[in-house]
């Protein structure tokens, strides 16, 4: 079970949280005049990572609070903790 | 009847004896005993038949690696199959059975398998059963290879679930794992220690060998005392570590009562526990191989170690004529010590060549012949060993040459010694195959624990004690292990010798599937079905492996193991749940007035979590009849209804009105304060997702409805948009459902008992228009009043605080009683909107469901801007001409039986099932038009209306025409009033 660093509320166990996916999924800013393939990329179609995945995570129960978590898919290192609207951290091959 | 026990020594106490019953007759042990040490001291040796061919089997290991000894403990509600003998404690009482014997052990009648086992290989039931279908004999075959029988009942037992947060947790109560709690005891920091049994010392508990200059149970003592001196450790016997889980987490299954006679038991059985600690030491020792010969599975034929520890741990001599066969030296030391003990050693094998001088001439005054460069062939006799046949072998593990013949009742044996590193590998650490212990060991570098002692390869008893201080995973070189996988007298393993004595699988077996091509370790481990048994292959993977790779002649390192999975050893499925069991896995939630409507004998039904009256019964009424009833008491004159799992969200700030813009299909800025409008919401799929009433309270503050039930999903996606989208917007959301209990009034009578009501509020119907919603005070209790249906009648929705909830209710009982006011449930209202084609969002929609299809299509189409869904409800699917429409239906085949829900409807003058056009969504019988009535999803059913149809349902046809959804009252006149 992951031990997730929710920014508000310290390290808790990963049961706490709700995994929402990959992050950030940018909303068309204009959906009427976005054709059907790009609104199918947005609404569907997402990278299934094996390494470092950016995926956005909810404390479901706790404080409420979404952020961001970079996270290596093969070993489950949690490698940054991000804002919800922070830019995705460059990290080193050394991460 | 060959195992005895000693007049002295052992860690049991001989002035309590223990009373137990195994097969139906009764034993005697004594305290300290487990069932397989009081069985083997009783001179039990056949306890088990094989899983497949039904062998006779004896007692071979010591601990959970014992893939024989398998019992199913006690009957009824709190019987426990598949537990290891060796780890089950005696207790008074205890009633144990073997799993695989049917109908005795002695006499088993499915042990004609055996006579044809040649007959049935690997994979024999899959390649064999196959026509008609394995379905028809896979009852049969279960039956016959059964192991143990799970209760038939509730389990009667209570678990309990904790979690420790700690500095250092170390797995293994051996002297690798008391010398490491020691050293981090000694900094200060917190530190728990567990073992699975109920002794510390592990292998060393109870012998004479020598730690630090003193005996093992002295040091053993010694230790102990320490800690009791120090507040910081944390002891813990009978805590058996399960699983080791991501980022360090170590689950540990704690038996508090499983030892005791079950009239003493209290309080839960067993605790398990979430453990994350800063550092984590695993020292769980090494499980012996045995030796994989022909007949090697005779009852009579143990590991050597587990014959030590028996003669150590409590005082039992396994054997009194013993041949004593090794790869290594470990085994010498056992037949030492059970020479010491009494017994007579007639032989000690060695496959080496030459085995240490010190040992063979300690054997040598000892008078104990030794063997060398030999090995078992063949273990001789039926129910239990009778002698052991050996010759000169090979390091390839090929006899050849003449071979001699050995009396004896009891063969240990010892392949060697496999670190146990499940714990090391389930935590994502890697192995690597040591050639000079022929053992995988733990690859230090890959995990972020420490792994000392026997698991880590390090059998030496002073590089142990050294390397517990230390910092990093470390293995100093013991004598080294030589390989021997498997004994044949011909170029091929030998299709009698066991590799897998739980789940009956041979070298044969293995070389079959090797000759199949099953090459992976993966696919092997499927077709043969290798270390799939509930010990996962303790005792046999390595072999298997081994095995394996000589066969394909390939490294052992190119093999690799199979996956190791959590739990080490099997738990109760009750351990896992905890309390999540019944009501405490999900709780259902009460009304306000739930007391109340237990005394109107209401019958209750979980709507959405919610524990609600769906309908009244008075006495000599049925459902159907108090249903009809409250209907018509509803449309007539006037009923109440409680509505509090109605879901309430207020959403408050500046940019409210802009946000709920966009969560609904409805335009909600341009409503005015005080006025409320009914309001469809879509998943950004473009799909319903809810519906309800929003009121505008003031121009930033709103009071959003939902459907019963779904308050929390809105809520929590409100807040997903809002943090992760929109995230500028100034909005805050609560979910005040539970704050607001909700009396509803309904009926033509409705405004006769709010008008005699002590309230501010002018109900009439100047003062109070339909959709508007106003504030006040009713009989001095604050409330918020909505005028709103859901029934098409005259309706107002009062909301008071929760706590206040009984007094309101009782008022209005009171106002309404000269009214002949009726309490309805949600049977009634279903049935009343049903009557007014009100959509009921996940009953008449489903996750296909557009906003066009329900008839918001002009709505949509109106609104200018963008909002959660819409787009996606434009893709070409939602843009087909012959989309599904949602409309009534009524019967015209004069049956008032109701429309079956979810029947399929087909075009007028089928007569034979096709793909439909739609279904049934909703269906009642109107008790107001006195007729049956559907709501239904229907092709094009809004352009064909009047259209007669089919509706089939379970091989019967009825007849029906589409209508509009709404039946009654369309023009909606008996809200304008």
């Amino acid at each position: 079970m992951l031990l997730i660093e929710c920014p508000w509320c310290g390290p808790r166990a990963e049961s706490e949280y709700r995994c929402g996916g990959e992050s950030p999924i940018v909303r068309p800013a204009d959906p009427a005049a976005t054709d059907d393939a790009a609104w199918a990329d947005y609404l569907f179609y997402r990278d299934n990572v094996k390494g470092l995945s950016f995926e956005r995570w909810h404390h479901r129960f706790g404080c409420g609070l979404w952020f961001n978590i970079a996270r290596d898919t093969v070993s489950h290192r949690i490698l940054a903790i991000y804002g919800i609207t922070d830019p995705r951290p460059v990290l080193g091959p050394g991460a | 009847m060959s195992g005895y026990r000693l007049e002295r020594s052992g860690d049991i106490d001989r002035s309590r004896p223990i009373n137990f019953r195994w097969e139906g007759r009764s034993y005697t042990g004594f305290a300290g005993d487990t069932l397989a040490s009081a069985l083997l001291a009783s001179g039990v040796r056949m306890i088990g038949r094989s899983f497949k061919y039904h062998r006779p089997r004896g007692l071979i290991a010591a601990g959970l690696d014992e893939p024989n000894f398998i019992v199913q403990l006690e009957r009824g509600a709190g019987t426990t199959p598949n537990l290891k003998a060796p780890y089950v404690e005696l207790y008074d009482g205890l009633d144990a059975a073997p799993v695989n014997a049917w109908p005795s052990l002695r006499f088993d009648l499915l042990a004609a398998n055996s006579i044809f086992k040649r007959f049935i290989p690997a994979a024999f039931y899959y390649k064999t059963f196959m026509w008609p279908t394995w379905r028809l004999f896979e009852p049969l075959i279960r039956k016959a290879a059964g192991l143990g029988a799970s209760p038939k009942l509730p389990d009667p037992d209570c678990y309990e679930q904790t979690s420790a947060h700690i500095d250092v947790l170390i797995v293994g109560g051996g002297i690798a794992g008391l010398a490491a709690a020691q050293h981090a005891a000694m900094s200060g920091k917190s530190v728990m220690l567990v073992t699975g049994g109920r002794h510390w010392g592990g292998r060393l508990a109870g012998t004479s060998d020598s730690v630090e200059g003193k005996p093992a149970a002295v040091w053993i003592k010694d230790m102990l005392r320490t800690f009791t001196a120090m507040p910081n450790v944390t002891l813990m016997t009978r805590t058996l570590a399960t699983g080791h889980f991501d980022h360090g987490m170590v689950s540990l299954c704690e038996r508090l009562t499983d030892h005791m006679p079950i009239h003493e038991r209290s309080g839960p059985r067993q605790r398990f526990w979430r453990v994350r600690a800063d550092a984590l030491i695993l020292a769980t020792g090494a499980i012996e191989r045995p030796l994989v010969f022909r007949g090697n599975d005779r009852p009579g034929i143990m590991l050597a170690g587990a014959a030590r520890a028996y003669l150590h741990r409590h005082a039992v001599v396994a054997g009194r004529e013993i041949v004593v066969a090794t790869t290594n030296d470990s085994a010498w030391y056992a037949a030492f010590d059970l020479a010491e003990a009494g017994a007579t050693i007639v032989a000690i094998i060695d496959t080496r060549p030459s085995p240490s001088p010190a040992l063979v001439e300690r054997a040598e005054a000892l008078g104990i012949m030794v063997h060398a460069s030999m090995a078992p062939t063949e273990a001789i006799g039926r129910q239990t060993v009778r002698a052991v046949r050996i010759g000169c072998v090979s390091s390839a593990g090929r006899i050849h040459g003449a071979t001699q013949t050995l009396p004896c009742d009891l063969l240990l044996m010892s392949g060697g010694w496999n670190p146990a590193v499940h714990l090391h590998s389930q935590g994502a650490g890697r192995l690597k195959f040591d050639p000079g212990l022929s053992s995988f060991i733990p690859e230090a570098e890959s995990s972020g624990h420490r792994i000392i002692g026997g698991a880590a390869g390090d059998f030496a008893r002073y590089s142990t004690l050294a390397a517990a201080p230390e910092q990093a995973v470390t293995r100093r070189p013991g004598p080294p292990q030589a390989a021997l996988w498997s004994i044949s007298e011909s170029d091929v393993p030998d299709a009698e010798a066991w590799v897998d004595f739980q789940n009956d699988v041979t070298a044969g077996d293995i070389a079959l599937a090797a000759r199949e091509n099953f090459r992976s370790v993966e696919h092997l481990k499927r077709y043969t079905t290798l270390g799939m048994a509930s010990d996962q292959g303790k005792t046999s993977n390595v072999n298997g492996i081994g095995i394996l790779s000589t066969l394909l002649a390939k490294s052992i390192e190119a093999i690799g193991t199979t996956k190791f999975r959590p739990p080490y050893d099997p738990i109760p499925f009750g351990l896992l749940a905890g309390h999540r069991i019944g009501d405490g896995l999900r709780p259902r939630r009460q009304l306000a007035l739930h007391d109340w409507h237990v005394g109107r004998n209401a019958s209750f039904e979980e709507y959405g979590g919610w524990m609600r009256p769906a309908a009244y019964l008075r006495p000599g009424e049925s459902e159907a009849d108090a249903v009809r009833r409250e209907v018509l008491a509803v449309r007539t004159e006037v009923g109440i209804f409680e509505a509090s799992p109605l879901g309430k969200i207020e959403v408050k700030g500046p940019d409210a009105a802009a946000f709920l813009d966009l969560m609904y299909v409805n335009r909600i800025s341009t409503l005015k304060p005080g006025r409320c409008r009914y309001a469809i919401m879509l998943s950004e799929n473009g799909t319903v997702f809810d519906d309800g009433v929003v009121t505008r309270l003031t121009d930033d503050h709103f009071l959003v409805g939902t459907t019963s039930g779904h308050a929390a999903i809105i809520t929590e996606a409100f807040r997903e948009w809002l943090q992760c989208e929109w995230t500028t917007m100034r909005v805050l959301v609560e979910d005040v459902t539970t704050c607001w209990a909700v009396a509803n009034v309904v009926g033509p009578q409705t405004r006769s008992v709010l008008d005699t009501l002590a309230s501010d509020i002018d109900f009439s119907a100047d003062a109070f228009a339909h959709m508007t919603a106003q504030r006040g005070y009713i009989g001095g209790i604050p409330a918020r009043v909505a005028r709103v249906s859901f029934t098409g009648e005259l309706s107002y929705e009062i909301a008071v605080p929760w706590r206040c909830a009984g007094a309101l209710w009782e008022t209005l009982i009171a106002a309404g009683s000269s009214h002949g006011i009726v309490p309805f449930g949600v049977e009634a209202l279903m049935t009343l909107r049903i009557e007014k084609g009100f959509l009921h969002i996940g009953a008449d929609t489903d996750g296909t469901t557009l906003p066009q299809d329900i008839g918001l299509g002009a709505i949509m189409a109106k609104k200018t801007q963008d909002f959660v869904g819409r787009r996606s409800a434009h893709r070409p699917d939602g843009l087909r001409g012959d989309r599904r429409s949602f409309v009534g239906l009524e019967a015209t085949d004069g049956n008032a039986a109701p429309l079956a829900i979810g029947a399929h409807i087909l075009p007028a003058g089928t007569t034979q099932p096709q793909p439909g056009e739609g279904w049934v969504t909703s269906s009642t019988w109107s008790p107001t038009l006195g007729a049956p009535l559907a709501l239904a999803m229907i092709e094009r059913g809004e352009k064909r209306i009047g259209e007669n149809v089919r509706v089939w349902d379970l091989g019967a046809w009825r007849e029906a025409r589409i209508t509009r959804a709404c039946r009654y009252d369309p023009q909606g006149t008996r809200l304008d009033v």
